[in-house]
């Protein structure tokens, strides 16, 4: 299109803040690539199993094709209240307690907007998915930066928030198990935040899509399942990351009455329901999808261990990663920073994964290598960045 | 010991070190189990599962239901091992049901199987039926799809 002049002077002031996801930089020079071996992917390299898969296709030919009640089908959002119960001995009343939304970004998004006032403040330890900072800032609220430190294997204590609480300071969003560094929180961490929050009278948004995805001897703990923290916690899940459904995009919310009920009006004003198709597969998915899921699980676990044993060994040094599907090295011996480490080796070994500072400031010096792709490609991408390392290294 | 096993039913040509990295252990140990299981016939054999169409070899593949008449003592067993010592078959079952054999042959043409049956098979003394379903299109072959268009269609990266 020719412009005859400048538009972007009328954007809202809130939009031009934001600074582009940092995280699609080297997309570009990648996608023209014909041998690169990705660790930069945030997503399960497989596809949905074929019974979630089969039961949309089967909806579509009964004729599912209406919208749905704007909190999603009663159906879906039973089996959601089951499985919470089943899993963490947690009750959310499907009739008012559940939202099922367009994935949990779309959650994350109304739960700002549904709770925050122009100038709250909202706690967020970094490194942490892409998303919050820019979700608060678009809801009116100020993003408070809380780094965590690799010693402690990213995981975030009450003497660290401490620091960054002031009279404003209304919500804590945590994201464990967490994306991009593959810490998770044990249940005495969990405590002690939840007993941070108390003291601070804070709502708990609690990102916690990466659930199923942890590995050894700790289960996940959903946060509202902590003593007293069901009615302050705000739990978001979704169904992209254990049942391998990203582009279907479908998540939810759970959260007491008052906040869901607010979460609704927004969505039903803006999304007014997830599409129908995908609440059907998730149904299944909730209903027969769980020996797939486990299978999954099972796998990634095999990559954990390799892809960690891989980088002890090249000598980045980085901690065993206990959820989610990534790991987070510390490229610092290398000699270089973590964005121009990223970029040299995809130039010079085709190896595309992503610098630690998009996710914040204190991700400088990492990069997130994601495991969710086969075993043959981890091989060679570890062997890729060694010999990466044995030729570039600056010393 | 079981995730050996499954890591080797999917893809035989593991390597020993890629193993023991994924479960945390030494080579030597993984080494010694892999003779172990080997050992105690856990581990039968290591095939590759081709598509020999693709190839341009014509193969002929048919299911052979058998009826027997069961022995004194050792009912099918001696019966099922004869027909089973036979290279040209390449799976024997005992079935419930109205047959009592499953026999799967491959052979390079529709004749050769047929004199296969004419003459060996059904000559055998015990063997008293069989029925002969030639396969005339492998969709999937222990656990693996023929043509598969199933594949990664992710972006190279995303958050």
């Amino acid at each position: 299109m020719i412009e005859s002049r400048d538009w972007s002077s009328r954007l809202s002031p809130s939009v031009q803040s934001i600074a582009p996801s940092g995280i699609r930089k080297f997309f570009d020079i990648a996608a023209q690539m014909k041998d690169v071996i990705s660790l930069g992917v945030g997503e399960p390299d497989f596809i949905t199993p074929w019974t979630i898969r089969e039961s949309c296709v089967y909806g579509l030919e009964c004729g599912y094709t209406s919208y749905t009640a704007n909190r999603g089908m009663m159906e879906l959002r039973e089996e959601i209240a089951y499985h919470y119960e089943q899993e963490y001995e947690t009750r959310y009343d499907p009739a008012t307690d559940i939202l099922v939304t367009v994935g949990v970004s779309e959650a994350l998004d109304l739960a700002m907007r549904a709770v925050l006032a122009t100038g709250d403040e909202v706690l967020i330890p970094e490194p942490c998915y892409v998303s919050y900072q820019a979700c608060t800032i678009l809801a009116g609220g100020v993003p408070v930066s809380v780094p965590t430190k690799l010693e402690n294997e990213f995981r975030i204590t009450p003497d660290e928030l401490e620091q960054y609480v002031t009279d404003r300071t209304r919500v804590l969003l945590i994201g464990y198990p967490n994306n991009p560094t593959g810490a998770v929180m044990e249940r005495a961490d969990l405590l002690a935040i939840a007993k941070f929050a108390e003291k601070h009278d804070l709502l708990v948004i609690s990102d916690e899509i990466y659930g199923d995805l942890t590995y050894g001897d700790e289960k996940h703990i959903a946060f509202s399942s902590l003593p007293n923290m069901q009615e302050r916690t705000i739990l978001l899940n979704g169904f992209s990351k254990a049942y391998a459904m990203t582009g279907w995009r479908i998540g939810y919310a759970m959260g007491n009455q008052a906040i869901i009920a607010a979460m609704t009006k927004i969505h039903q004003y803006t999304m007014l329901c997830a599409p129908i198709t995908a609440q059907l597969a998730a149904i299944e998915a909730l209903r027969r999808g769980e020996k797939y899921m486990k299978k999954m699980v099972a796998e990634y676990d095999r990559r954990r261990r390799l892809i960690y044993d891989g980088f002890t060994k090249i000598g980045l040094p980085c901690f065993e990663p206990k959820g989610a599907f990534y790991i987070f090295p510390d490229i610092t011996p290398s000699g270089y920073q973590d964005e121009e480490f990223a970029e040299e080796l995809l130039k010079a070994e085709h190896v595309a994964l992503v610098p630690g500072s998009a996710f914040g400031v204190c991700g400088a010096g990492h990069v997130r290598c994601s495991y969710a792709t086969s075993i043959d490609k981890i091989s060679e991408a570890l062997a890729r960045i060694e010999n990466f390392l044995a030729k570039h290294k600056k010393t | 010991m079981k995730e050996i096993l499954e890591l080797l039913e999917h893809d035989a040509r593991r390597p020993i070190g890629e193993i023991a990295s994924m479960l945390h252990r030494s080579e030597y140990e993984v080494e010694q189990d892999i003779k172990k299981l080997e050992k105690d016939k856990v581990i039968l054999s290591y095939n590759t599962v081709i598509n020999w169409e693709k190839f341009g070899e014509e193969t002929v593949t048919a299911i052979i239901e058998i009826n027997l008449t069961p022995q004194r003592e050792v009912g099918f067993d001696a019966i099922a091992e004869r027909i089973y010592r036979f290279d040209e078959v390449r799976t024997v079952y005992l079935m419930s049901g109205s047959f009592d054999l499953m026999a799967i042959i491959e052979g390079k043409s529709l004749k050769d199987i047929a004199n296969f049956v004419a003459t060996r098979l059904s000559t055998i003394e015990g063997v008293t039926q069989t029925r002969s379903h030639f396969i005339l299109k492998p969709y999937k072959k222990d656990g693996a799809i023929m043509n598969d268009e199933e594949r990664d269609r992710r972006l190279v990266v995303t958050p």
